[in-house]
C-alpha cells in the first residue's frame, strides 16, 4: 500500500545534507573568514548616508530649467547625545533652549538610534562656524542636502516640487528615511526613481568615544552613492513663457504638441505660480497660501479640469459620420438659422444655405451636425439607437476620450464619454431616441473632455488619423529609456481619408474670406496654412469658457494646440487668437501683427468678471 | 478521564522540549534584539519581548485547545477549514490593513492578525484530506488537477496580497507530493520549468537558445552514447547556422542574430526528423519537443515578464532573483546580516553586547533577521546549536509521521516537516547570504503573534494526531 516508504530516507538525507552545508557555511562566516572580525576597541560601525545629486531638468532645446543648491540640515543621533554647552550650541545656530529640548524629544520619538533632523536648511555660514565646533556636540552631524533652483519662474506645474517625505512613504517604500526629498508632483514626481539616484553608505569604525577610527574593511560593504539622472523635458522653455505671458489675468489652459511625436511642447495652466516658493523654509506657508487661493494655481487645469467641448466637437461627428457611411463630403443640409424637430427647436445662426461637410465645419453650423449626429445614431446598420450609441462611443473613445491618456503626467482626470447603460439609466429605458441625446451633437451636454485629451485629437487630426501618447519627457541621460507605450502610434477606428474634408473645413474656418462665414478668421496668419475650429464651452456658474483647437501648417504639421480661457465667452474672441499668437511664435520666432499681441496682453478677464459677479450679486 | 490520562501519557515529550527550547531562545534573543537601557523590565509591555512574552502564553492556551479538540475533527472538517481560510484571505484583501506594502493584515484594536500565517495550517490538512481519501489515484491527470487547485488556491490569494514570501511557501509542498509517491517525471518537470524561468528572465534570449540547444544535443549523447550519430548531430546544426548566417552576410539582410539560430533550429530539426526516421534512432522526436517546449515557454515567460507584468511587480521580481541591485534595500540587509553574523566569532560577543544588530543596523531584526542576532551574541556556538536544534526537530518529525498509522496523519505531518523546513532554510540562508531575501519568518524564533501561534498550532495538531496513533481512524 505504501510503496513509497523508501522515499523517506530521501527526505532525511535532504534535511540532514542542508543543514550541513548551513552549519559549514556558518563556520566560514564566523569563525574561518577574519573580514567581519571587528576588535574590541573599535567595536561600533557607524553607517553614512551618502546623498546623491538629484538630476538636472532641462528642455527640449538643453536650457537648464531646474539644478540644485547645496543646503545644510543639523542632525541629532539621540543615542550618542551627551551633555553640552547649550548657550554655546543656541547661540551658534541662533534658536532657543525650548526649541533644544522640543526638537530633541521629538527625535527620540521617532527613534533612539537613528539620526532626525534637527534643524532644517541652515545657511553654509552657519553651517561653517558649527563644522568648528561640532566636536563639542555629540550626537551631532551636519547631513549636506540639496535644494532646487530653478532658472526661469515658468513651467511650474510641469516640473512640479521637491519635498520631505511623509510617514506614509516611509511606511510603504524602504528606500525613504524621515527627512529624505522625494518628487511630488510634475516630472519630479513621475521620474523620481531616475532623477533621485540610489543613496550609498559609508561604514566607519568608530572607537568608545565615538570618534572615527577610519573605513570598515576598507570600504568592502560601502556602497557608492549614484548620482541621479539628467532629465530632458519636451517643453520649448521659450514657448512655454510665451503662453504663460500671454495668459496673464486669465484662468484657462494650452496644450501644446508635436503631432509626428506625441510631445507636449508647452503646458500652461493659468493662474500659475512661481515654482521657487515651494522650495527651503518658507515652503509651508507659501503652499498654504496657494492651496487657499480662489484661482486655484497649484490646480493643473491642463489635466486635472474636465469641460464639455464644445463645437469642437463637431469635426469628431464629422469623422463618425463618414467612418459610418451615412456621410460624405458632398452631403447637404439646409439650414433656417435652428434645427427643428416636432416641438423640438435647437437655435443656430444666421449663415448661407445649405452648406456641405467642409463648408459645415467652417460656418461651424448646429443644425448640420443635428441631422448628421442623428443619421448616426438612427442607422439602420444597427439593431437599435443603443447600438448605433455604443459603435459612435467606440470611435470617440479611440481618440483617447473617457479615459486618461496614460501620459506621464501625474493626476490626469479619465473625462467623461457616457455609456449607453448611463443612459438607460438617466431615461429608465432602453428604447430612447436619437433626440433624447441631441446635444452630443454638438459637444455639449454630458460629455467631459480635458484640455489634454483635445490637444491630442488635435495631433491625431494633424496625423490624419492616429496618435503618440502625449508625453512629457524626451529623453532620461544614461542607460535609460522612455517608456515603451510612448514610442508607439495609436490608430484611431477612422480612416485616414475621412480626414480631408474635416480638415478642408479646418482651413476654411480659419482662412476663410471675410464675410463667408469663417467661425475663426482671428487665428490666420500670412503665409502658414492654421486649420481650427472654435468652440465654446457651457458654464452654468457663468460666462462660457472660449475654446480654439488648432494645427498648423496643413501640410507637415508641427504642432497642435488646444486652448481654453475661462469665461472667456465665444472661442473665436480670445482662445483663437491666443493660438495663432502661440503657433506663430513656434513656428516663426516672431510675431508678424503684434497688435494681437497688445490685445491678448491688455485683456484682464480674471478682474472683469469678478466685476460682473459683483454687480450680479 | 481514562482516554484522557492516555493523551497525555502518549505525547512526543521529545518534540514538546525542542519546542519549549526553542521559543525560549526566541524570545531571548529578541530580547537582546530591541533592548535598551530605557526599557529593561522583561515585563515592560510596550516593547516587542514584553509583547512577545504574552503571544507566548497565548500560544501555549492555544496548545490546550488544540488537545481538547477530538482528532476526528481535523480529518472531518479538513476541507471546511480551509474553505473558511479562503474565504478569510479573500476578506483581507479586501478589509485588511496595508503593512510595508503587502495587504495582509487584520486590525482589531491593537492587535494585528495575519491569516496566510495560519492558511499554511488549513492547507496542509486539506492536502493530506485529498491524498488521504481512499479512491484517490495521486499519478492521475485528475489529481494533479485538484492537488494544484488546493496549492494555487492560497498561494494566489496571498500573491495578490503583496506577499510573494509567504506565497512562496507554498513550494514547499512538493515534500509532501514526493513523499506520497508523485511521478518522478512530474518533479523532473516542475524543476526543469523552474529553472528556465529564471533563465528566461536573466539571459539574453539568444543565450538561452543556445544553451538549450547544448543541452539537448548533450542529453542525445549520453542517451545513445553513439558518437558518429551525436557528431552528426552538432554537424548538421552548425552547417545550417553557417548557412543562414552566410545568406544573411551575403544578401546584407540584416537580419537579427536569435532569428538566425532559430531558422538554423529549424532547419536542422527538420533533418534530424528525417534521420531517426530513416534510420530509427531513438529519442529523437521527444528531445525536439522539449527543446521547441523549452523556447517557447522562455519566449512567453519574457513577453508575460515585459508586456504584461506591471513596472513594480517587474521590479520585485528582479530584486528576488537578485537582477536588480538596490544598495540600501535588500543587498544592504543582506550585507549588515553577513556582517553581523560575521562579527561574532566562534564564542559569540555574550548576551546584549551586541553591537551590529541593535541600533537599526540590521532591519526588521527582531522578525526576518533575528538569526544576526544569534550569530552577533552566540557566535558559532549559538548558531550550531540553533540549526543542530531545527535539524533534530525536522528528523524528529520525519520520524513521527512514518509512525502513523494513519495516511492522513502521516501526510498531514509530512505537510508540518515541508513547511517548517522551507521556512528553516530560507530565513537562516538569507541571512547568510545563500538564498534571496524573501521575508518569511523563522519558525518559533520570530517576533511576531501570528507566525507564532500558526506554527505552535501548525505542530501541535500533529503531536496531537500523534498522541492518538494507536487508536486507528480511518
Ligand atoms: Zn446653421
Amino acid at each position: 500500500m505504501d510503496s513509497f516508504a523508501g522515499r523517506k530516507n530521501i527526505i532525511r538525507v535532504l534535511i540532514v545534507l542542508i543543514g550541513l552545508i548551513y552549519i559549514i557555511r556558518l563556520f566560514i562566516l564566523q569563525v574561518v573568514d577574519s573580514s567581519y572580525k571587528l576588535t574590541a576597541s573599535n567595536n561600533v560601525l557607524r553607517y553614512e548616508t551618502q546623498y546623491p545629486a538629484r538630476g538636472l531638468i532641462f528642455d527640449r532645446n538643453g536650457n537648464l530649467l531646474v539644478f540644485n543648491q547645496a543646503a545644510y540640515d543639523i542632525m541629532v543621533n539621540p543615542m550618542q547625545l551627551d551633555a553640552f554647552d547649550t548657550t554655546e550650541f543656541c547661540s551658534i545656530l541662533e534658536i532657543t533652549k525650548e526649541y533644544i529640548d522640543e526638537n530633541i524629544k521629538s527625535a527620540k520619538e521617532y527613534s533612539l538610534y537613528k539620526p532626525s533632523i534637527f534643524l532644517k536648511q541652515v545657511s553654509s555660514v552657519t553651517y561653517a562656524r558649527f563644522q568648528e565646533v561640532m566636536f563639542k556636540f555629540p550626537g551631532f552631524f551636519v547631513q549636506p542636502r540639496t535644494l532646487r533652483k530653478y532658472t526661469y519662474e515658468n513651467a511650474a506645474h510641469v516640473i512640479g516640487y521637491v519635498g520631505e517625505v511623509n510617514d506614509k512613504i516611509i511606511e510603504s517604500n524602504t528606500y525613504y528615511n524621515q527627512g529624505d526629498y522625494i518628487g511630488i508632483s510634475g516630472i519630479e514626481q513621475s521620474y523620481e526613481d531616475y532623477l533621485r539616484g540610489k543613496k550609498g553608505v559609508n561604514i566607519y569604525l568608530v572607537d568608545v568615544h565615538n570618534r572615527i577610527k577610519g573605513s570598515y574593511n576598507n570600504g568592502k560593504f560601502d556602497v557608492k552613492a549614484e548620482v541621479g539622472a539628467n532629465v530632458i523635458s519636451t517643453i520649448d522653455i521659450n514657448l512655454q513663457k510665451y503662453g504663460e505671458k500671454l495668459m496673464q489675468n486669465k484662468s484657462g489652459s494650452i496644450v501644446a504638441i508635436e503631432p509626428s511625436t506625441g510631445e507636449i511642447l508647452a503646458l500652461v495652466s493659468a493662474p500659475g505660480y512661481n515654482p521657487e516658493l515651494l522650495v527651503g523654509r518658507a515652503r509651508a506657508k507659501n503652499y498654504n497660501d496657494l492651496n487657499i487661493d480662489s484661482l486655484k494655481p497649484l490646480f493643473n487645469r491642463a489635466v486635472m479640469a474636465q469641460y464639455p467641448p464644445g463645437s469642437t466637437f463637431k469635426i469628431m461627428n464629422a469623422l463618425v459620420g463618414q467612418k459610418e457611411k451615412v456621410l460624405n463630403p458632398y452631403t447637404t443640409y439646409s439650414c433656417s438659422g435652428a434645427y427643428f424637430a416636432g416641438r423640438f427647436r435647437l437655435g443656430c445662426h444666421s449663415h448661407s444655405s445649405p452648406l456641405n461637410l467642409p463648408q459645415s465645419i467652417q460656418i461651424s453650423c448646429n443644425t448640420y451636425y443635428c441631422n448628421v449626429f442623428r443619421s448616426i445614431l438612427d442607422n439602420r446598420n444597427y439593431p437599435s439607437v443603443r447600438d448605433a450609441y455604443e459603435s459612435w462611443r467606440n470611435h470617440v473613445v479611440s481618440f483617447g476620450f473617457g479615459k486618461a491618456l496614460n501620459s506621464d503626467l501625474i493626476n490626469e482626470l479619465n473625462g467623461l464619454i457616457p455609456t449607453k447603460e448611463y443612459y438607460d439609466k438617466v431615461y429608465r429605458t432602453e428604447n430612447w431616441k436619437s433626440l433624447n441625446i441631441i446635444s452630443l451633437a454638438i459637444g455639449q451636454g454630458e460629455l467631459g473632455t480635458t484640455p489634454l485629451q483635445m490637444a491630442n485629437m488635435t495631433a491625431t487630426i494633424a496625423n490624419r488619423g492616429y496618435y503618440y501618447i502625449p508625453h512629457i519627457v524626451k529623453e532620461i541621460e544614461g542607460d535609460f529609456n522612455l517608456d515603451a507605450r510612448f514610442y508607439k502610434r495609436n490608430y484611431t477606428s477612422i480612416d485616414s481619408v475621412y480626414f480631408e474634408p474635416v480638415i478642408k473645413g479646418m482651413e476654411l474656418a480659419v482662412n476663410g474670406e471675410a464675410g463667408s462665414g469663417s467661425t475663426a478668421r482671428t487665428a490666420q496668419i500670412q503665409n502658414i496654412i492654421v486649420c481650427g475650429k472654435t468652440g465654446t464651452a457651457q458654464n452654468p456658474h457663468g460666462e462660457d469658457h472660449s475654446i480654439f483647437i488648432a494645427f498648423a501648417p496643413k501640410d507637415n504639421p508641427q504642432i497642435a494646440i488646444s486652448v481654453y480661457i475661462e469665461n472667456g465667452g465665444f472661442g473665436g474672441t480670445w482662445a483663437a487668437p491666443l493660438a495663432r499668437l502661440m503657433i506663430e511664435k513656434y513656428l516663426n520666432d516672431s510675431i508678424s501683427q503684434p497688435y494681437w499681441e497688445e490685445y491678448i496682453l491688455n485683456s484682464d478677464l480674471i478682474t472683469k468678471n469678478a466685476k460682473k459677479s459683483q454687480h450680479l450679486e | 478521564m481514562q482516554r484522557r490520562a492516555n493523551i497525555w501519557n502518549n505525547i512526543d515529550w521529545t518534540t514538546v522540549f525542542i519546542y519549549l527550547l526553542l521559543v525560549l531562545l526566541g524570545w531571548i534573543n529578541i530580547y537582546a534584539a530591541v533592548y535598551n537601557e530605557d526599557h529593561q523590565s522583561i515585563f515592560d509591555f510596550s516593547q516587542r519581548y514584553g509583547k512577545q512574552m504574552i503571544w507566548i502564553f497565548a500560544a501555549f492556551l492555544l496548545i490546550l485547545v488544540v488537545f481538547t479538540i477530538d482528532i476526528r475533527y481535523y480529518t472531518f472538517f479538513a476541507y471546511f477549514i480551509y474553505g473558511v481560510m479562503i474565504f478569510i484571505l479573500l476578506a483581507v484583501l479586501i478589509f485588511g490593513k496595508e503593512v510595508h506594502g503587502a495587504k495582509s493584515w487584520f486590525e482589531i484594536g491593537n492587535i494585528r492578525i495575519q491569516p496566510s500565517e495560519f492558511a499554511k495550517i488549513a492547507t496542509a490538512l486539506a492536502l493530506a484530506r485529498y491524498l488521504s481519501s481512499f479512491n484517490v489515484q495521486i499519478n492521475s491527470f485528475k489529481s494533479y488537477l485538484r492537488i494544484g487547485l488546493i496549492l494555487f488556491l492560497p498561494a494566489f490569494l496571498i500573491l495578490l496580497q503583496n506577499d510573494t514570501g509567504s506565497a512562496l511557501v507554498y513550494f514547499a509542498f512538493a515534500l509532501v507530493l514526493f513523499r506520497e509517491g508523485l511521478s518522478g517525471s512530474v518533479f523532473l518537470l516542475g524543476i526543469l520549468i523552474v529553472i528556465l524561468f529564471i533563465l528566461a528572465l536573466v539571459l539574453e534570449k539568444i543565450t538561452l537558445i543556445a544553451i538549450a540547444v547544448i543541452v539537448a544535443l548533450i542529453v542525445f549523447w549520453i542517451l545513445t552514447r553513439k558518437f558518429k550519430q551525436f557528431a552528426m548531430a552538432v554537424l548538421i546544426f552548425v552547417f545550417s547556422s553557417a548557412m543562414f548566417w552566410g545568406i544573411d552576410y551575403f544578401l546584407g539582410l540584416k537580419i537579427l542574430k536569435y532569428y538566425i539560430i532559430l531558422l538554423a533550429i529549424a532547419l536542422s530539426s527538420i533533418i534530424y526528423v528525417y534521420l531517426a526516421f530513416k534510420h530509427k534512432i531513438k529519442h529523437v522526436f521527444i528531445l525536439i519537443l522539449f527543446l521547441f517546449g523549452s523556447i517557447m515557454f522562455a519566449f512567453s515567460v519574457d513577453y508575460v515578464f515585459h508586456q504584461i507584468l506591471e513596472h513594480h511587480q517587474q521590479k520585485r521580481i528582479n530584486t528576488l532573483l537578485g537582477l536588480e541591485s538596490d544598495p540600501l534595500g535588500i543587498g544592504y540587509n543582506v550585507n549588515q546580516s553577513k556582517i553581523a553574523i560575521g562579527s561574532g566569532g566562534f564564542s559569540g560577543k555574550g548576551f546584549l553586547r551586541g553591537t551590529q544588530t541593535k541600533f537599526d543596523f540590521v532591519p526588521e531584526q527582531s522578525t526576518d533577521f533575528i538569526f544576526c542576532t544569534i550569530g552577533e551574541e552566540w557566535g558559532f556556538m549559538g548558531t550550531f546549536f540553533v540549526t543542530s536544534l531545527f535539524i533534530a526537530l525536522l528528523l524528529r518529525l520525519v520520524y513521527i509521521a512514518e509512525r502513523q498509522k494513519s495516511s492522513f496523519s502521516r501526510m498531514y505531518g509530512y505537510g508540518v516537516v515541508a513547511v517548517l523546513f522551507f521556512h528553516i532554510i530560507i530565513n537562516i540562508g538569507m541571512t547568510i547570504g545563500l538564498m534571496p531575501v524573501i521575508g518569511i519568518p523563522l519558525p518559533f524564533f520570530s517576533y511576531g503573534g501570528s507566525s507564532l501561534w500558526a506554527f505552535t498550532i501548525l505542530l501541535f495538531i500533529l503531536l496531537r494526531l500523534d498522541a492518538n496513533r494507536l487508536e486507528t481512524v480511518k
